[in-house]
C-alpha cells in the first residue's frame, strides 16, 4: 500500500529532453497507465521509478519518502519488462525465489511464497520447468509472480503484452487487473495501445515528447480531452478546421454552423474535433457520399466523403440503411472545439445554415 | 553434401555432382593429408623412399619420453599455460565486463590496442619486452614466462567474453537488481552463468596460444624455464623426422583433449558473438 508522486522530473539525453518537468501522483492501490507514442518518455519514467535511470531533476517520493538515492535493489519497487524477465540458467522456482533468497528468508517460507506465487498466476506445477519449456505468456505470468512474491510497494509493468498475440493479450490484461485488484498493489503500466489503458487503467497519464497531456479517468480522457493530441490519440476522432466569426458569433465548421456564447467565441483559427459516434443521419444536415461501409458486426462503421470537410468517421447502428456510394446527409451532435489552450465544448446539432427563408428548418 | 545441388545449374546433374563430391575430397586431402602424415612420421621406425609406408615401431617415443629434458618441459608446459590462462582470465574478464556494459571515453580505442599485440611481428615486440624483463630480473622466471604467455591470450581473453556479456540482454541483469542483488551478486549470480559458455570457449583459446607460445618463452624461458614448444625447436633440427612428429602429438595433446571435452559449447553463435565491437 503506498502512493507515489513524481515531483518536476526532468530526463535528458543529450540535448533532447525525453521527460520534461513531469508531475505525477499515483493514488495508493490505484493502476495508473503512462500512455503515449513511442519517444513519449513513458519508459524512461517508469524506469525512473525503479532506479535504473536517474533523473537530472525532480524527485520521487513513495509515501512522501524520498527514493532518488536509494539503488534499484533497495527501491520497494518490483518490475516487469517486456521481455528478457526469466533467468535461462534458473528453473521457475528458482527465478522466483531468487529475490527471497538475497534476502535469506528461511527455506520453509521460500518455498510456500513460491508455491503461493505460482497458485496467484494460476501456474501451480510449473515450478520445476525451465523458462525455455514455457511459452510466451506463461513466462510472462512467472514474472509477475516473481515481482509479487517480493511483496513491493509499486509495480512496474514496462509494455508486458506485446509480445504476445491479440488474443492473449487481451486476456492477460484482464489477469493483471483482477490480480491488481485482489492484492490491491499501486501500479503503475505504461503502453501504447490505448485500448489496453483505456480497458484496464483507473486512470491514465497521456504523454507525448516527455510532456505530460492529461491525467485523468479512462471515461474523462474520450469524452472530455483538454487537447488536441489527447483528444486525436485517445479513441477514433474526426479533425475539423473551423474558423470563428465574432460578428455573427458563429462557428463555420465546414458545411456546418454552430452558435457560440458571447463571451466563449474563439479566436483566428480553431480544430474541431466530433467523435464518429456524434455524427448523426440528419435530413437536414450536409451533404455527404458514402465512401466505404465498414461492417463491423454491432455497428457499422462509414467513411464519409464532404466537399467541404474532407474525410470523416462515422459509427452507425447495424441496421442503418447505409451503402457505399450513396448520398446523405449529416449533422453534428456534439463536438470539442480546441483554440490555442482552450477548450469549449458545445452541443448541436450543427447544421448547415439554411440557405432561404423558404427552406424548412 | 550430395543432397544439395551446385549453382552451377546449366551442367549436367551427375557430372555436377560428380566435380562436387571430387573437390569435397581434394580438400579434406589438402587439410587431412599432413596431419596423416605427422601421425605416420610419429610411428615410424625408419621411413625410406619408395615405401609408401614406413616400417612401424614406438622407439622415437620411447626416445623423446625418456630424454630428461623432455620431462621438465612437459611440466612447465602444464604449469604455465594454465597459470597465464587464469591470470589472464581473472584479469580481461572484469575488464570484458566494462568494454560491455560501460561507455567511457577512449573504450573503442582501447578495444582495438588488443589487437596491436597480434597486428606486427611478435619477434619484435617480444625482444622489447626482454629488455624489460631484464631491467625487471624478470628473465629466466617462471613469471616471466607466464607473463610472455599472457600476452598471447589478452586478445580471445578479451574480444570473446566482450561479445559474450554484450549479448546477455541488460533486462536480465536489472531484473536481478530489482529483485534485491547488488552488483556484484548479479555479476555472479546472474551474469556469470549466463556468460559461461562463451567464457569457456574464450578460455579454451586462449590456453592453446599460451601453451603453443614458442618464440617469447625461447627468448625469456632459457635455458632453465623451457616449455615444450620451446624444446621441440630445438629438437626438431638435431635429430630425425620422427622425434618432431612425436613431439608435435603430444604438443596437441592437451588441446585436443580441451577441444573434445568443450565441444558441446563450440555454437557458432558464441565465436561470432566475440567479434564485434
Amino acid at each position: 500500500m503506498a502512493r507515489l508522486s513524481l515531483l518536476h522530473l526532468t530526463k535528458r539525453f543529450g540535448p533532447h529532453a525525453a521527460v520534461h518537468d513531469l508531475t505525477l501522483d499515483v493514488r495508493d492501490g490505484e493502476l495508473m497507465c503512462l500512455l503515449g507514442p513511442s519517444g513519449c518518455g513513458k519508459t524512461t519514467t517508469l524506469r525512473m521509478i525503479g532506479g535504473f535511470t536517474s533523473p537530472d531533476a525532480g524527485d520521487i517520493r513513495i509515501d512522501d519518502h524520498s527514493v532518488l538515492a536509494l539503488p534499484p535493489e533497495r527501491r520497494p519497487t518490483a518490475m516487469v519488462f517486456q521481455r528478457y524477465n526469466l533467468w535461462p540458467h534458473m528453473t521457475v522456482e528458482g527465478n522466483i525465489a531468487f529475490g527471497l533468497r538475497v534476502r535469506r528468508l528461511p527455506r520453509g517460507e521460500i518455498e510456500s511464497r513460491v508455491r503461493e506465487a505460482l497458485a496467484l498466476v494460476g501456474l501451480p506445477g510449473a515450478g520445476r520447468k525451465y523458462p525455455h519449456q514455457l511459452s510466451g505468456g506463461e513466462q510472462q505470468r512467472v514474472a509477475v509472480a516473481r515481482a509479487l512474491v517480493l511483496q513491493p510497494q509499486i509495480l512496474l509493468l514496462d509494455e508486458p503484452f506485446s509480445n504476445l498475440d491479440a488474443r492473449l493479450r487481451v486476456h492477460m490484461r484482464e489477469e493483471v487487473k483482477q490480480l491488481q485488484r485482489q492484492v490491491g498493489i499501486t501500479t503503475v503500466f505504461v503502453t501504447h495501445d490505448q485500448e489496453e489503458a483505456l480497458t484496464i487503467a483507473d486512470r491514465i497519464a497521456v504523454m507525448k515528447d516527455g510532456v505530460l497531456q492529461q491525467v485523468d479517468t479512462p471515461e474523462a480522457l474520450y469524452a472530455h480531452p483538454r487537447t488536441v493530441f489527447v483528444a486525436d490519440f485517445i479513441g477514433t476522432m474526426n479533425m475539423l478546421h473551423a474558423r470563428a466569426d465574432p460578428s455573427t458569433r458563429t462557428l463555420h465548421v465546414g458545411p456546418w454552423r454552430l452558435a457560440v456564447p458571447a463571451d466563449r467565441v474563439p479566436g483566428g483559427d480553431v480544430t474541431v474535433a466530433v467523435r464518429p459516434e456524434d455524427l448523426v443521419q440528419d435530413p437536414h444536415g450536409a451533404p455527404v457520399r458514402v465512401r466505404r461501409v465498414i461492417n463491423l458486426g454491432h455497428y457499422l462503421q462509414v467513411v464519409l466523403d464532404s466537399r467541404e470537410a474532407g474525410t470523416l468517421r462515422m459509427f452507425a447502428g447495424k441496421d442503418a440503411a447505409l451503402s457505399e456510394g450513396m448520398e446523405t446527409r449529416v449533422a453534428i451532435g456534439r463536438a470539442l472545439v480546441f483554440s490555442g489552450s482552450e477548450v469549449l465544448e458545445v452541443g448541436g446539432p450543427m447544421r448547415p445554415p439554411v440557405a432561404s427563408p423558404l427552406e424548412r428548418p | 553434401m550430395a543432397a544439395t545441388s551446385p549453382p552451377w545449374g546449366w551442367v549436367p546433374g551427375a557430372l555436377a555432382r560428380a566435380v562436387g563430391v571430387g573437390m569435397f575430397l581434394a580438400l579434406t586431402a589438402f587439410l587431412l593429408g599432413p596431419l596423416l602424415t605427422l601421425l605416420l612420421w610419429a610411428f615410424a621406425g625408419t621411413w625410406l623412399f619408395p615405401h609408401p609406408l614406413p616400417e612401424f615401431s614406438l622407439r622415437w617415443w620411447a626416445f623423446v619420453l625418456g630424454n630428461a629434458d623432455v620431462g621438465k618441459a612437459i611440466r612447465m608446459s602444464l604449469l604455465s599455460a594454465p597459470t597465464a590462462t587464469l591470470l589472464s582470465a581473472l584479469v580481461c574478464i572484469p575488464a570484458s565486463y566494462a568494454f560491455a556494459r560501460l561507455e567511457f571515453p577512449g573504450r573503442r580505442f582501447l578495444l582495438l590496442s588488443f589487437l596491436s599485440a597480434n597486428a606486427f611481428p611478435k619477434i619484435g615486440l617480444y625482444v622489447s619486452i626482454a629488455t624489460l624483463f631484464y631491467r625487471l630480473n624478470l628473465m629466466d622466471t617462471f613469471l616471466g614466462v607466464v607473463l610472455i604467455q599472457l600476452v598471447n591470450t589478452l586478445l580471445f581473453m578479451i574480444w570473446i567474453p566482450t561479445g559474450t556479456f554484450r549479448g546477455i540482454n541488460r533486462n536480465l541483469e536489472e531484473a536481478a537488481r530489482d529483485a534485491g542483488a547488488g552488483p556484484l551478486r548479479t555479476f555472479f549470480s546472474i551474469t556469470l552463468p549466463i556468460a559461461l559458455p562463451g567464457l569457456i570457449v574464450a578460455a579454451l583459446f586462449a590456453f592453446i596460444a599460451a601453451f603453443d607460445e614458442a618464440q617469447g618463452t625461447l627468448i625469456v624461458g632459457t635455458p632453465n624455464h623451457v616449455t615444450m614448444p620451446v624444446l621441440m625447436y630445438g629438437l626438431v633440427l638435431s635429430y630425425p623426422q620422427p622425434v618432431g612428429a612425436v613431439f608435435s602429438v603430444l604438443l596437441s595433446f592437451p588441446s585436443l583433449l580441451l577441444l573434445i571435452a568443450a565441444q558441446r559449447y563450440l555454437r557458432a553463435g558464441y565465436l561470432a558473438a566475440g567479434y564485434s565491437l
